[in-house]
This record gives C-alpha cells, sequence and structure tokens, in this order.
C-alpha cells in the first residue's frame, strides 16, 4: 500500500492485481517441468573423454540427428504423438514436436571417434578427446 | 473415466510424502498419455532408463499402480560434471472407472516408454441401441 499511486483514494485499485501477478510469476517460475529444456542432459567427464547422456523417451534413433561441430555437439529431433484413428483422450501429459540441444564440450574431441548408443530410451554419446589437443608433459632439462 | 483419474492425480503426491522409503533414490510421477478406443484403454508413461525387468504393473479392483527401477547409471571412471537429471524410480496410480478384463493385458516397453493396453470388460463396453421404429 505504501507504493500505492493512489494515497487520496484510500484504497489501492490494483493492489489485486498486482496480487496476481506475482501469483502467476511464482506458478511459471520454472518449476514445472514442462518449462525445462527438452531433453535433459547430464555430462561426465573422464580423463581424455566425456560423455553426455539424455532422456529420450519414445525416440529411436531414426528420430533423432548428432551433430558435431568443434567443440559443440548439437542434438536435434522430433518426437511423434500415436497415430490412432477414432480415440478420445484421457489425459496428454507427454510433449510431443521438435526439440533441439547444443551443448559445449569442455575440449574439442576427435569426430571419427564418436560413439553413440540409446539404453531403454536415455541416449549416451561418447567423444574422445581430439590427440592434438591433450596435454603434454613437458621435461625440464638441467642447465 | 477423466474425473476419476484427476482425483487420483491430486491424491499421488501427498502419499509419496506422507509414507517414508527404504531407499534414498528419488521416485517420480511419470508423465503419461491416457487414451480410450472402442475396446481398449491405452495408457503410455514415459520411464527412460527402466529396463523390461525393472517394470512391476499391478491392478488391485480399479487401482492401476506402474513402478519402473531404473539401473543404475554409473560411469566407471568418469566424474559428473553437468546435472539436469537425476536417476531415479518412478511410480504412479491410476483409478479407471471402466471394468478390464484382466487376463487379456498387455504391456510392453519400447524405448523407455511403458505401452499398456487393457481391454475393456465384455459388460463394460458401449452398445448401440436400435431404434425400433413403428
Amino acid at each position: 500500500m505504501a507504493l500505492s499511486e493512489f494515497p487520496r483514494l484510500g484504497f489501492d485499485p490494483f493492489l489485486e492485481l498486482r496480487r496476481m501477478q506475482s501469483e502467476m510469476n511464482r506458478v511459471f517460475s520454472g518449476l514445472s517441468p514442462a518449462f525445462r529444456d527438452f531433453p535433459a542432459i547430464n555430462i561426465w567427464l573422464g580423463d581424455n573423454s566425456v560423455v553426455v547422456t539424455s532422456e529420450l523417451p519414445g525416440v529411436t534413433s531414426t528420430d533423432v540427428t548428432l551433430n558435431l561441430q568443434d567443440d559443440v555437439l548439437t542434438l536435434e529431433g522430433t518426437r511423434r504423438p500415436a497415430e490412432e484413428q477414432g480415440i478420445s483422450w484421457q489425459r496428454r501429459e507427454r510433449t510431443y514436436g521438435t526439440f533441439s540441444r547444443a551443448v559445449q564440450l569442455p575440449f574439442r574431441v576427435d569426430p571419427d571417434k564418436v560413439q553413440a548408443r540409446f539404453n531403454n530410451g536415455v541416449l549416451e554419446v561418447e567423444l574422445e578427446r581430439l590427440e592434438a589437443d591433450r596435454p603434454k608433459k613437458i621435461e625440464i632439462r638441467a642447465a | 473415466m477423466a474425473q476419476e483419474v484427476s482425483r487420483t492425480e491430486q491424491r499421488i503426491p501427498q502419499t509419496t510424502e506422507t509414507t517414508s522409503r527404504t531407499t534414498s533414490r528419488p521416485v517420480f510421477l511419470p508423465p503419461a498419455d491416457i487414451y480410450e478406443t472402442r475396446d481398449n484403454i491405452v495408457v503410455l508413461a514415459e520411464m527412460p532408463g527402466v529396463a523390461p525387468d525393472g517394470v512391476d504393473i499391478t491392478l488391485e479392483r480399479r487401482v492401476l499402480t506402474i513402478r519402473g527401477r531404473s539401473a543404475a547409471n554409473e560411469h566407471a571412471g568418469y566424474q559428473r560434471v553437468y546435472n539436469e537429471y537425476a536417476d531415479g524410480d518412478y511410480e504412479r496410480s491410476f483409478t479407471l472407472s471402466e471394468n478390464i478384463d484382466r487376463d487379456r493385458i498387455e504391456a510392453r516397453l519400447n524405448d523407455g516408454v511403458l505401452h499398456l493396453v487393457l481391454p475393456k470388460a465384455e459388460t463394460a463396453r458401449a452398445r448401440k441401441i436400435e431404434l425400433k421404429t413403428g
């Protein structure tokens, strides 16, 4: 009320609107999984390789394409809904449509040594660090 | 049926919160699509990371419960550096308003999606009633 632009009215006609706005902001603050980036990604780091895993339920290897440019891995694809005729929906919570995500890897990788596989709806991509990019041990010569 | 189901969903988070689990793994509500055809009710539930032997489906009276245990997703010699999803189990119940023919229930797991076909019992099927003229 202290910030009200209508001090002479004795009440704030927009108080309820502001309360509704803050309520809506709270509801849509990203807690809902529907607003999360799809697909969700985990990254695992090894000595000279990196593994990117992603939850892609209902997606087959033909529905997804992987692209590698320098150290950026891009994951694109489509999720298709069930195509049955004469059905009535009771509940639709799964999301459909195209998706795309880009992941910046911690180092440059060898494009010839990439392995990707699907395992029960989880995509696993293993990438190896470029030979020329690996850290080298430098010998110090005694003077 | 839609009413029955939405009432069930409201109850689920409460039951998972008030009962304690013996394991510390998180339990997720799998997102589900449910549709009805003339003869069947079909449930599609997303459970990525669950192998076919980790699925447990029960139908007690009219309460359908699906459970999935995902395999431990650890990579030996690797360190987790970025995390958007956690490994865990899936559990969800639905109350069905139709009578189901229990002997003909079909379940399969494809690419992390559970596909459940529940045939309606003979008595629950909609029949077309002919009007007699005259």
